[in-house]
């Protein structure tokens, strides 16, 4: 492990038009860290994490993962602005699964799965199909590989989702509220593939309302509320004895 | 849509022995004399015996000259025009798609610059009637006899005949293509803006790049909704093209039989042999819409509820699917009347 965080925010900011979405966001994610998200929605959590892999461009401050700033190239004093190609790029290292799962419709799983290693990786086909196997074998649908997505259960599909983003084998995961679509009996299989990839040392930021999934394998809680962050630290400490008043008002509405 | 009720249309007298035999088979099955359409068979045989009458006139009068019509179907000058009508289709068509998807991005690009150069283009070739802007370009050679390159008000560099413009079926593809282009921007336009935005998003978190996931994840479903609309604007297309001779040019379909009937002076038996020709090719071309319409749909649950059934020769059969018993899922309730998913109008501009 080098000394490098996988994610360094310094007061980062984001507006749409005069609506400021984030508002000096600092915090660190080191690797092999699970961090967790929560707060009202509407708070900049989504916000700030599309901004990591640069889905939205940053307004202000510094973010960089891995070492490398996001979206930009520091030249002397300067920042230039990245070509799209080397924005993408930079999103190679990061896989991100969305609320609504995103699955391409005209694509089996394995296809779905297989579409980026071989179109952004160059890797064979066979490498690929053989990769997307063992991976939905690792989210327990290894049966599933031909089913087109309508044909999957919402908690298959983010499953596959899942699968799709471990493909390119990233250093870092984002989930976007990864269950909030879900039914409510489905939410568990989900959060059990999260729990795994937790446990075999990915390091994850899980924008989330599963408060039981935060306190169980989250390292550090962060609670948000209108585009700053109120409150971080161990889950136990923060859903247990949250200090600030913003917090306290949440916790006791969600838990 | 309904299956059912595309089958009750193609089946209008329907046993009720189909209903009782079925019934027999499921203890719970209702068994009930079904509702009577007697209008339906009223109506249906007025009209036969109209179309009837109708036909028999038509065979007896001379203006129709039937021989005639037996006799130019399958001149070798009348297969030929075909032939012009259908390659200046599928190049007016080519083209069309490519400067169509080219104006299609252009409209939805962030480019300011290129967005006003689409728009203004759309609004000029929609705005004008075809027939006028195929005059025009017959006239083109007259405006620009040569090309000249060079620095504006200066010696120009070089001087070349104008050799398109010369050449009138290059003159009817062009002529035809861009005018059909703005209509085949707006389609693939809402093809294009139809995919969910998650999808773009999804593929660029992959970190694939614009092109890539314009061409694997955008592009191959928003076909789903470019294709029928396209299958129409060819079977337009291959009506409009009879207008070539605004050029003119007159190697095609309509202006070669047109051309055969001013010398024989049977002007009517010509133009059923056209309207034959025509018929045939419109008639192929809705039967390729359909299996590329299946293609397309892929994914959408549609097409696997009917691979699910594994009698994929079902949904072409023409057979009337009996419809009374219980729809098992897969049961021949999936079957199609042919023709009915196509959705055609047959709608013309020209």
């Amino acid at each position: 492990m080098t000394g490098v965080p996988m994610v360094l925010a310094e007061k980062v900011s984001k507006n749409f038009g005069s609506n400021r979405v984030l508002r000096g966001i600092s915090l660190q994610v080191d690797p092999g860290e699970v961090l967790c998200m929560v707060g009202p929605s509407g708070s900049g959590k989504s916000t700030f994490l599309r901004c990591i892999n640069h889905l939205e461009r940053v307004d202000g401050g510094r973010l960089s993962v891995n070492g490398q700033l996001v979206g930009y190239r520091q030249k002397g004093d300067k920042l230039y602005e990245l070509k799209l190609k080397e924005a993408a790029f930079q999103r190679q290292d990061i896989g991100m699964v969305f609320q609504r799962f995103n699955l391409f419709p005209h694509l089996t799983a394995v296809e779905n799965i297989t579409l980026a290693p071989m179109r952004v990786k160059k890797q064979s086909r066979t490498a690929a199909t053989a990769r997307a196997m063992e991976l939905l074998e690792r989210v327990g649908l290894e049966d599933k590989g031909d089913a087109y997505p309508t044909r999957l259960s919402g908690g298959q599909q983010q499953r596959v989702a899942i699968a799709r983003a471990l493909a390119m084998d990233p250093k870092l995961m984002l989930f976007d509220e990864p269950t909030s679509a879900l039914d409510p009996e489905l939410v568990g299989e989900v959060l059990d593939v999260m729990k795994g990839l937790a446990k075999s040392g990915m390091t994850m930021i899980v924008v989330t309302h599963e408060m039981g999934f935060a306190r169980e394998v989250a390292d550090t809680l962060v609670f948000m509320d209108e585009g700053v962050v109120v409150e971080a630290g161990p889950p136990r400490q923060v859903l247990s004895d949250p200090q600030h008043d913003r917090t306290k008002a949440f916790l006791s509405k969600v838990l | 849509m309904s299956e059912r009720g595309a089958d009750r249309v193609t089946d209008p007298a329907k046993k009720p022995a189909t209903a009782t035999a079925t019934a027999a088979d499921s203890a719970d099955a209702i068994v009930a004399i079904p509702l009577r359409h007697p209008w339906r068979n009223v109506i249906a045989v007025v009209l036969l015996l109209g179309l009837a009458v109708f036909l028999l006139d038509a065979a007896q009068r001379p203006d129709y000259g039937w021989a005639d019509v037996g006799k130019y179907i399958f001149d070798r000058r009348i297969s030929q025009a075909a032939w012009v009508t259908l390659w200046l289709t599928i190049y007016a068509m080519v083209g069309a798609i490519v400067i169509g998807l080219l104006l299609a991005i252009m409209r939805l690009s962030p480019n300011p610059v290129l967005k006003s150069i689409a728009w203004l283009y759309i609004w000029i070739f929609r705005g004008t009637p075809v027939y006028v802007q195929l005059v025009f370009w017959g006239i083109v050679s007259l405006i620009y006899p040569v090309f000249t390159f060079g620095i504006p008000f200066t010696t120009p560099w070089a001087t070349i005949p104008n050799g398109i413009f010369t050449n009138l079926f290059i003159t009817a593809v062009i002529g035809l293509g861009l005018n059909e282009a703005a209509y085949m921007s707006e389609i693939v336009r809402a093809g294009l803006l139809s995919v969910d935005e998650g999808q773009a998003e999804a593929s660029t978190a992959l970190a694939m790049s614009w092109g890539q996931t314009m061409r694997y994840v955008v592009v191959p479903q928003a076909m789903k909704i470019i294709i029928p609309p396209t299958g129409n604007e060819v079977i337009s297309m291959l009506k409009t093209t009879s207008l070539v001779a605004a050029i003119p040019l007159s190697v095609d379909l309509y202006g070669v039989s047109r051309g055969i009937s001013a010398v024989t002076f049977t002007p009517v038996p010509l133009l059923i042999v056209a309207s034959l020709w025509y018929l045939l090719f419109t008639s192929v071309l809705m039967v390729g819409q359909h299996f590329i319409e299946k293609r397309f749909s892929r994914g959408t649950g549609r097409l696997k509820a009917e691979k699910g059934a594994g009698t994929p020769g079902t949904t072409s059969t023409p057979t009337p699917a009996p419809t009374s018993g219980p729809a098992a899922p897969g049961g021949p309730g999936v079957a199609r009347t042919p023709g009915a998913p196509l959705g055609n109008d047959f709608g013309g501009k020209g």
